[in-house]
């Protein structure tokens, strides 16, 4: 799950992580007052006016506004960047609505580092990264001059270990041009440590400072905050209902989400119903292979029960964009009287307008046949995956 | 004698007495898995009772504790099905009884929990399989898990898979081809889990009773590259590979909390290739797993 950077670094703050002073904006109007508000605190003329979307690339894509002329200019800009759809290399072409707003203190900026925290599966630890490229993306970093990505990997037994921020500060030489490098580094050890205890603590998958800056008095600053919570922790995380911004969400996959169910949206016309991750993948795969295009991943899991598999029907006939369904099951725990329960039932309420095949396999699946056969649909069986993705593409083709 | 199980595995279900468990230890029961114990907390004297394939009644005592159960039936291998905030916890207590094995099923343990689990359990001898896996069976001699044991059929070719339908279509088709299977290996599809492709398939490789493999792999993470390097290196028997994922979109989570492309890194693409450079001849769509994998027996 996907935080906003205000939200990430009200998160910071509780960890004694500094942060450039700021507030979140839900309404352009309030832009004014904030800034008046920021500027006569902290002393600073200039404050930055962020889009808060959950995409990266916001920078580039004219989502943050750095403001000199004062309150009323940020208000003006507020208004524009307040209800714009921002484009971002992360966002698609469509961009993403930006609804709300983060304004804060400007700062004398002396340096710019990239300072993260991830887990890595191949070592099955967590690594903290660390490079002098800040603002720029890890992965481009990665790519052509790999030799700037500091890393460190933690033990999970002792935590993150003070040596290990300290041999970070000293490659990338943050005291280096500080009134006083010690402080510097101090102020450095002291927050890459805060970052692990709240990596841990808060169950997260990535806390990302992109860029961590030193400035110009010597102090070291978040200055933005990418944090992504580990979705499998969320029973112990109650906390995280309120930060879940559902406007960020796609709004299928939402009620898929919220229904236990395994949704992505793609953008084909073959609706697929299929239990397994694996399986709803390779069904996908398999459609693609025979010249069809998939709608949706869609994996009911193992133990679904009829109602489940109703409203997992229902989503994908209710869709616009659905010329054709196949349903691929395989049963294992899941048995295929239950999916032809629940695709009846779905039907009965909504109508099958579209050609519809169904591959049944596994427990009982006898049971499952009869169940599809008695409801009197035009359901077209298939023996295999193989001949399941060819009969649907063809009949969508004919359609 | 097949890999990792046999007729002669001891059984203990964590979690035996919660809905998916109990469910699944009478499946395990029915197709001739010596249950021996039960463990769940506060439920220790309480006796669960099932039917074996025979249909005889067969009474599997509850206890607290994995020792105490251990110490009371000399049960060597556990199978977890225990909700995923206590399952980690569930994993050590059985690493601390020194089990041969250990088979944890349930999905959705954070991760955090894995990478901790991991580290304790570094160098230790007992084998952990998953989480978020269909488990481990040696069709006509122990099954544990929740695979549907009637597709499977005694015979020399392994599986070994992150996928669990996946898994039951490669083994729906090689019992369609007559071609049973010595074990069937599921390691799940999580992160941070036990153990990998490597591991079954040197298991695999030293295995008298295994002729051939398939292998299943999907996006997300380098296993499937390790996997790749070893059987290139020092595998003595032919594999079949399939990848799922070819059409997953970068940056979505594909079901599995692992099967995502992120960076640009572990997309089916550079995997395919992986696996065919070493020498696995990848199967085209999932529907020919059975065929590819007989297709190398015959060339």
């Amino acid at each position: 799950m996907k935080i906003h950077e205000y939200q990430g670094k009200q998160l910071f703050q509780k960890y004694g992580i500094p942060t450039p002073k700021g507030f979140p904006v839900f309404q352009a109007s309030e832009a004014e007052g904030i800034a008046k508000k920021l500027i006569d605190e902290t002393k600073i003329p200039v404050v930055v006016v962020k889009a808060q979307i959950h995409a990266g690339g916001r920078g580039k894509g004219g989502g943050v506004k750095v403001v000199k002329g004062g309150p009323a200019e940020a208000k003006a800009v507020a208004g524009k960047l307040m209800g714009m759809q921002l484009i971002t290399h992360q966002t698609g072409p469509e961009g993403q609505k930006v609804q709300r707003l983060y304004i804060e203190q400007g700062l004398d900026i002396a340096r710019e580092l990239y300072l993260s925290l991830v887990v890595d599966r191949e070592a099955r630890r967590v690594v903290l990264m660390a490079s002098t490229e800040g603002g720029m993306e890890i992965e481009t970093v990665a790519e052509h001059t790999p030799e700037k990505i500091l890393t460190e990997h933690i033990d999970p037994v002792t935590g993150l270990a003070p040596y290990q921020a300290r041999k970070l500060a000293y490659a990338l030489e943050i005291g280096k041009g500080a009134p006083s490098p010690k402080d510097t580094v101090n102020e450095f050890v002291k927050l890459v440590m805060k970052l692990g205890e709240l990596f841990d603590k808060e169950d997260c998958s990535l806390c990302e400072i992109n860029p961590l800056v030193v400035t110009k008095d010597g102090k070291v600053v978040a200055l933005d905050a990418k944090v992504t919570f580990d979705d499998n922790a969320a029973g112990r995380h109650r906390e995280w209902a309120e930060l879940m911004d559902k406007a960020e969400e796609d709004p299928v996959e939402l009620e898929a989400h919220d229904a236990g169910l395994s949704y992505v949206s793609l953008d084909g016309d073959i609706g697929c119903l299929v239990n397994g991750a694996g399986l709803a993948m390779s069904t996908m795969d398999i459609i693609k292979h025979e010249g069809g295009n998939p709608a949706n991943f869609l994996d009911v899991g193992g133990g679904a029960t009829k109602d489940q598999v109703k409203k997992a029907f229902s989503m994908i006939l209710s869709s616009s964009k659905v010329k054709g369904i196949f349903v691929n099951i395989f049963g294992g725990i899941m048995k295929c009287d239950v999916i032809a329960e629940g695709v009846v039932a779905a039907t009965k309420e909504l109508g099958l307008k579209v050609p519809l095949v169904v591959r049944l396999e596994g427990t009982n699946v006898e049971l499952g046949k009869q169940i599809l056969k008695d409801s009197g649909l035009a359901i077209q069986a298939a023996d295999t995956m193989s001949d399941g993705a060819k009969k649907i593409v063809a009949a969508v083709r004919a359609a | 004698m097949a890999i990792l199980i046999d007729k002669n595995t001891k059984v203990l279900f964590s979690g035996i007495t919660g809905s998916a468990g109990s469910f699944h230890a009478r499946q395990c029961i029915a197709y001739g898995t010596q249950v021996v114990a039960g463990v769940t907390p506060n439920r220790g004297g309480e006796r669960f009772e099932a039917e074996g394939p025979d249909g005889k009644k067969v009474i599997v005592p509850v206890f607290d504790t994995v020792a105490e159960a251990v110490k009371q039936t000399g049960a060597d291998t556990s199978c977890i099905f225990v909700p995923p905030l206590g399952a980690a916890d569930s994993i050590l207590e059985a690493f601390d009884a020194e089990l041969k094995l250990v088979v944890c099923i349930t999905e959705g343990i954070p991760v955090m929990d894995m990478v901790r689990v991991r580290r304790i359990i570094e160098g230790r001898k007992t084998k952990l399989i998953g989480p978020n896996c269909p488990g481990v069976i040696t069709p006509g001699a122990c099954k544990i898990g929740i695979m549907p044991g009637h597709i499977h059929r005694v015979g020399k070719y392994g599986v070994v898979s992150k996928s669990g339908t996946l898994t039951y279509e490669a083994v729906g088709q090689l019992t369609a081809l007559g071609m049973g299977q010595s074990t069937c290996v599921g390691i799940g599809g999580d992160p941070v889990a036990g153990m990998d492709f490597v591991d079954v398939l040197k298991m695999f490789n030293d295995d008298p009773d295994t002729e051939g493999v398939i292998m299943i792999g999907e996006i997300g993470g380098n296993a499937e590259e390790r996997g790749a390097e070893y059987i290139g290196k020092y595998m003595k028997k032919p594999v079949a590979g399939f990848i799922a994922g070819t059409t997953a979109p970068p940056g979505k989570r594909m079901g599995h909390a692992g099967a995502i492309i992120s960076g640009g890194k572990g997309t089916a693409k550079d995997k395919i290739a992986a696996l065919e450079a070493a020498g696995v001849r990848v199967a085209p769509t999932p529907s020919d797993m059975g065929t590819t994998l007989r297709s190398l027996l015959k060339s």
